[in-house]
């Protein structure tokens, strides 16, 4: 009340300062440029004052008492661009103004108002004008911009992102709404997204998963689709980008019909097309990439029901650097000692051995229906597909036969209440009931990774929002699961007992012997607990203060539980462990925000104590008839990660603009007391944008990236004796490349060639100066550099 | 309500569709590149009845966890042997003998020798379809009385031609076995 009243003084005084006429009305009509149909509820602002309106059915709006001058006045609305009308009030006045759609504006609007996927969550966001510039690249690339969010790669294409240094299991991708199955245990195996299929991306790093999941020790990214307005309207936009590293490009589209009635049908498609790229040094033989995406969504949106269908289909096909592919550990040493990959030829757009070629169809139904004094139902139904086929380097017949080729089947269904109609609380709480069946295609005449499953799972949450008063909220939740899986595997009857299992497992021998194999059934049921909690306060206009804890467990899955053989493209033996039990993780966060646009910053602190943290390290030497092996065993230790995510953004002048990041982060072996395997060691970037809106919307940007050596690593070299010399040869495959630092420009510009819609140009350089470089990170990093210059062009239509 | 009969009708079908397959029992595969064994036969060319056989022989290849089991030999001093190496998949029933593959593919594979501490000397005798060394046929000779060990590396891919030295050669590492050798 006491505010109203301030205000009124406010308003009183300033009357009284300014002996200006104060009693002008101005009224105007918002319309769609496209179609000159009314926009309804568009925000309506008087910079520089408190006078705020919105657009009533008709698309008009009016202020009353207005003093005579110069004003400006900017409208929102959340499928349109922004607009500022600047009006010189004289006397009462009417304006027409039209809005015109861009999806990438919205976003933009969508990210600076309070649209985090809940207000307690710690978490970042990746707009579309971030995405656009990522669109010939991967997820994990564009993700890499987040503080705190790296990547473990193999090569350049496969890009697995990581949260807090942890990936795979631990991560859960939410792809439009629905978790993604893409047999995404293996370290070489890349998330299946199409990120120009999307308009937003969110990385939770704090605790706010639970509705997902009870397994994200390390977060989740969530990738989301825009609703649409409820006007009829037709637009799109298509982007192509050309580069010269890899002499390849991408090319996508997108076309959006959205109707009054609630309607919407939307169309995407991207293609992309890579020969073998370059590092400054040498060509990366056999690094092409082919890919093929679309998406179809089709859908009702009103604000009482809808409903919205979803389907895309990846395919990737991804060609994995010559010289990595090796036979035993002498090649693995020959080829750490070699300055440059063992295998280099000219370029070609060819994609030989070993490649991968990866399928994904995901298909999602989902619809709602919200109901009075309750609040909003909603059920979904997913189904995905994934086949994964690996291709190596085979003798005779086999030659043109994959070394492996699963395909991965899962199928969910979600109901989900929202409750909203208690003061100051909102209640979510569903179930979850899916099925998994993993199929490893027969008739590739190689052994089986992962065996044949059934994975059965239930789950059940209630998280409750609670909102204490204006400036603070609070938010609690708890989730279980039930899980089973239940597998067809054969082991060598030798292994069988080397691992004890004949005693532990007498169960899961079915008797039946094939040669030296036996036919086992193990059956495996875990129930976990998950619990969230999240703290949010305003500290004023743009302080806030955040704070999460989290409860997360994991099952083992299929890789940790049941590898057990040769994994050829690593020179490798992996080895997993019916024994392995689930993962528990504690994870606590603190962020302090600033959000300003002058000058912002967060710092988020987090510390997670991981028990019983699921490893894969190499633990000895086999010595086999294609020579000697490391072993890589997965194993079960206590782990603590902490660290902190720096974020600054400060205006230096109305053009220029600084934003910057520092990540830094400490992984611990605790049993052990040694460093945990492969962390992202310590990184910071820079970046100034000039940005002139009045000049084409010219936006020049210099950034800088510097990772720095990872100095805490656990060492395990070991000796190998090569039988050629009969010498011992030590191998070093613990050691971490220096540090690099890379620079870049990216640059655009808008433009308004047509009638209507836009052209966005822009051109970028990635590593300006050509650095030779490896990453710690990067499985390949063994066997050759990273990518060395890259001009890329870029063009935008908006229609 | 409608929406949700339809959804569940979709998740059942599911159900159904995938239980289809679900009763094969044919979801694990052979490893049917398996090299389980090589052996590696010496005859003496002035005596047809000394006849030296080594013998490396790994019956579950490289995934599994058994021991191999290694036969040396014995070669007579300041003679000269026709050597014929052998590579068998032992898992199959006959034995497949991946040698004939190997043969067949010649050009991209090539077999390397070679001697420590012992006195052999090993030639490769036949070539592939493009007239590079091979390495299926071998003449070994032996000098003085000696003893030490014989290596054998057959690489998919290397090289070709190339200077005689595996590591040099490049390509992948199908076969790398080790025997102990004592000229006598």
């Amino acid at each position: 009340m006491h505010k109203l009243l301030v205000f009124f003084v406010l308003v009183l005084v300033n009357s009284h300062i300014n002996s200006q006429e104060c009693n002008i009305t101005f009224k105007g009509k918002i319309t769609d440029f496209h179609d000159n149909s009314s926009i309804v509820g568009a925000s309506v602002h008087i910079l520089n004052s408190k006078k705020y309106t919105s657009s009533n059915f008709d698309g008009e709006f009016e202020f009353k008492n207005l003093c005579t001058g110069k004003i400006t006045i900017e409208i929102k609305h959340i499928s349109c661009e922004t607009k500022r009308v600047v009006v010189n009030l004289t006397e009462d006045t009417f304006k027409a103004i039209t809005l015109e759609h861009h999806e990438e504006e919205l976003n933009e609007i969508v990210v600076t108002t309070e649209t985090k996927n809940e207000k307690t969550s710690i978490e970042q966001t990746l707009k579309k004008e971030v995405i656009t510039t990522f669109s010939d690249k991967n997820l994990g690339d564009a993700l890499n911009t987040i503080s705190g969010v790296s990547s473990l790669n193999t090569g350049n294409s496969i890009v697995k992102p990581m949260i807090h240094g942890l990936h795979s299991s631990r991560l859960l991708i939410i792809n439009n709404n629905v978790r993604m199955f893409d047999q995404e245990w293996g370290d070489e195996h890349a998330p299946n997204i199409d990120i120009n299929a999307f308009d937003r991306i969110d990385v939770v790093k704090g605790a706010n998963t639970l509705k997902y999941g009870s397994d994200a020790v390390g977060g989740a990214i969530i990738t989301k689709l825009r609703k649409y307005a409820l006007i009829d309207s037709i637009f799109g936009s298509t982007t192509t980008s050309l580069n010269s590293n890899g002499f390849g490009g991408n090319i996508n589209t997108e076309l959006i019909k959205s109707y009054q009635s609630g309607y919407y049908f939307r169309f995407q498609a991207s293609l992309k097309k890579f020969g073998d790229f370059k590092a400054p040094d040498y060509n990366l033989t056999n690094t092409g990439i082919e890919s093929i995406n679309a998406s179809l969504r089709f859908g009702y949106n009103t604000y009482e029901k809808g409903f919205d269908a979803y389907y895309s289909f990846v395919n990737n096909k991804i060609g994995i650097l010559r010289a990595s592919h090796i036979g035993n550990v002498n090649d693995l040493v020959q080829a750490i000692n070699s300055l440059e990959p063992v295998f280099i030829r000219d370029f070609s757009y060819n994609i030989d051995v070993p490649y991968q070629n990866i399928n994904h169809h995901l298909l999602k139904v989902e619809a709602f229906k919200r109901f009075q004094n309750l609040g909003k139902l909603t059920v979904q139904y997913d189904m995905q597909l994934n086949r994964r086929q690996e291709f190596d380097l085979r003798r005779g017949n086999l030659r043109n036969r994959p070394v492996i080729d699963l395909q991965l089947f899962t199928a969910s269904l979600q109901p989900d209440l929202e409750i909203n109609s208690i003061d100051n609380f909102k209640i979510n709480t569903g179930l979850l009931l899916r099925f998994q069946q993993n199929n490893p295609i027969v008739d590739i005449g190689a052994s089986t990774l992962i065996p044949f499953y059934n994975k059965y799972e239930a789950g059940i949450y209630g998280i409750v929002n609670y909102t204490i008063d204006e400036t603070s909220s609070l938010n609690a939740g708890i989730r279980y699961d039930y899980s089973r899986i239940e597998a067809r595997k054969n082991y060598f009857q030798s292994d069988w007992s080397l691992y004890n299992y004949d005693v532990l497992f007498p169960e899961f021998d079915t008797g039946v012997v094939d040669g030296i194999e036996l036919e086992t059934r193990p059956k495996f049921t875990f129930n976990n607990i998950s619990t969230s909690l999240g703290y949010e306060k305003k500290l004023n206009k743009d302080y806030a203060f955040l704070l999460n804890y989290g409860l997360a467990q994991r099952m083992p899955n299929p890789s940790e539980l049941f590898s057990g053989g040769l994994h050829h493209s690593a020179a490798r033996i992996e080895i997993g462990f019916l024994t392995i039990a689930k993962e528990t993780a504690n994870k606590f966060a603190i962020s302090i925000e600033k959000n300003n646009e002058n000058f912002g910053f967060s710092v988020s602190p987090y510390y997670k104590q991981i028990n019983n943290f699921i490893q894969l390290i190499p633990t000895g030497l086999r010595t086999t008839i294609r020579g000697a092996f490391p072993i890589w065993e997965y194993n079960q230790i206590d782990a603590r990660i902490f660290g902190v995510d720096f974020d600054v953004n400060k205006k230096i002048s109305s053009k220029f603009k600084y934003t910057g990041n520092l990540s830094l982060l400490q992984g611990d072996n605790l049993t052990d007391d040694i460093p945990l395997i492969h962390m992202p060691s310590a990184n910071f970037s820079n970046r100034i944008t000039y940005y002139n809106e009045g000049f084409y919307k010219l936006k020049i940007s210099l950034h800088q990236r510097t990772v720095l050596q990872q100095n805490r690593f656990p060492d395990y070299n070991f000796n190998t004796f090569n039988p050629t010399t009969q010498q011992q040869v030590f191998v070093d495959i613990s050691s971490t490349p220096p540090a690099y630092n890379l620079f870049g420009i990216n640059s655009s510009a808008e433009f308004h060639p047509f009638k209507k819609g836009s052209m966005l140009v822009e051109f970028n350089i990635d590593n300006l100066f050509n650095v030779s470089y490896r990453d710690n990170l990067n499985r390949l990093r063994y066997f050759a550099d990273e990518l060395g210059r890259n001009y890329n062009l870029k063009i935008k239509i908006n229609y | 309500m409608k929406t949700i009969k339809l959804l569940a009708v979709l998740f059942i079908s599911a159900l159904a569709f995938t239980a289809c397959s679900e009763d094969h029992d044919h979801d694990h595969d052979h490893d049917e590149e398996l090299i389980t064994t090589v052996i590696y036969t010496l005859t003496n060319t002035t005596n047809p009845n000394d006849i030296v056989v080594m013998e490396y022989d790994d019956p579950d290849g490289e995934d599994g966890s058994a021991t191999p089991t290694i036969t040396g030999g014995t070669l007579m001093a300041n003679a000269t042997y026709t050597g014929t190496i052998q590579l068998l998949n032992r898992t199959e029933s006959p034995a497949e003998d991946v040698t004939i593959e190997v043969q067949a593919e010649g050009d991209e594979h090539e077999f390397f020798y070679s001697a420590v501490g012992a006195n052999v000397t090993i030639s490769k005798t036949d070539v592939d379809g493009d007239n590079n060394p091979l390495g299926i046929e071998t003449s070994v000779s032996t000098g003085v009385a000696s003893s030490g060990t014989l290596t054998v590396v057959l690489k998919h891919e290397p090289t070709k031609p190339n200077n005689g030295n595996p590591a040099a050669a490049g390509g992948t590492t199908d076969v790398e076995v080790t025997f102990n050798v004592t000229v006598q």
